[in-house]
């Protein structure tokens, strides 16, 4: 469980260094398919709620895979669409950090951005 | 494990339909879909193959008011009861806070059911859960099959092969029809919640 200093630094880890970079929409969840924190640009609406179970169903498919494969996981996980995109990160063994994006802003960006984020929010989530 | 958030004061909590194939699963959600439409806020996600079994899951959330100050919010999942199926059987499974293990009452799929439910303890194994350890209920599914004249189990038979040892509380029902698809659903979030209550304070 986390604790309210853990859940204010998250959110504002996802606000400062993905929400205000131009990504669309951040889901920072368990890998059961609870949400933790959520965060958009304002303009963008989407069930989170089956978007968080679909997406924890898909990463843990695309896990198993890679598993079968003798891979120990597959480290981009990514969905391409003509206008939104999404990026899948894992942040620890137990959550993941879903980022959509538009085409205004470019993978390479969304990739840095999130593995910053996801290095910041397992420090926080280190402090106990 | 059920997720609680102390900023947003809420609890997520997992439910999930556990059986062999073509048991009623899906059925129990859909039941329950239609009958509390008003109070649902989404739409049923079912991820089912072309000829609608399902393939990876059902999932159906709904609120079921406040505790302890705690937004509840209950989230339904079936699994897909193909044999064929057992990798994402498996993966639904993951942080799991209670089950439903939906039987299916006619005789000829007695063994179906027993294997079933050995894979689910098998299943939990992987996520060191014990099924012993819990909140579970037993539904015994189509028992408006004997008014067609398809032989049924009894009751007792069921109870004896599947809920002799984990003693859960157990419903007969008729999902298609909604007979006691409610009270079953009902009982495991009362038996799931007070089974996380310790983690609320």
């Amino acid at each position: 469980m986390f604790n309210q200093t853990q859940l204010d630094a998250i959110d504002t880890a996802i606000l400062t260094n993905l929400i205000e970079s131009g990504l669309e929409y951040v889901i920072f969840m368990d890998m059961a398919g609870n949400t933790i924190a959520k965060h958009n640009n304002g303009k963008t609406h989407l069930d989170s709620t089956a978007f968080a179970a679909l997406a924890a169903g898909n990463f843990a498919a695309v896990d198993a895979m890679a598993k079968l494969v003798g891979e120990s996981e597959f480290s981009l996980l990514f969905h391409k669409g003509e206008k939104s995109s999404i990026h899948f990160s894992k942040v620890n063994e137990d959550t993941l950090l879903i980022s959509m994006f538009n085409k205004d802003i470019s993978l390479g960006l969304v990739r840095l951005k999130v593995a910053e984020t996801v290095k910041e929010i397992n420090h926080i989530l280190a402090d106990k | 494990m059920a997720l609680i958030n102390v900023k947003t004061k809420e609890v997520q909590i997992k439910i999930v339909y556990y059986g062999p194939g073509r048991g009623g699963k899906t059925t129990n959600l859909e039941y329950i879909n239609k009958k509390y439409r008003d109070q649902i806020k989404t739409e049923m996600v079912s991820l089912k193959t072309q000829d609608d079994r399902t393939l990876f899951f059902d999932f159906l959330p709904f609120d079921v008011g406040q505790i302890k100050g705690f937004d509840i919010t209950i989230q339904l999942y079936t699994v897909p009861g193909q044999v064929k199926y057992n990798a994402t059987r498996r993966l639904v499974l993951r942080g799991v806070d209670g089950i439903v293990f939906v039987a299916d009452v006619q005789k000829e799929q007695r063994r179906k059911n027993i294997e079933s439910l050995n894979q689910l303890y098998e299943n939990l194994e992987t996520y060191s859960i014990d099924l012993f350890k819990m909140p579970i209920v037993m539904q015994y599914n189509k028992t408006d099959l004997k008014n067609s004249g398809i032989e049924i189990l009894p009751t007792q038979v069921l109870q004896k092969d599947l809920n002799s040892v984990l003693r859960a509380p157990a419903f007969e029902a008729s999902a298609l029809s909604g007979g006691n698809v409610i009270p079953t659903l009902k009982k495991i979030i009362s038996l799931t919640l007070s089974s996380i209550q310790d983690q609320l304070f």
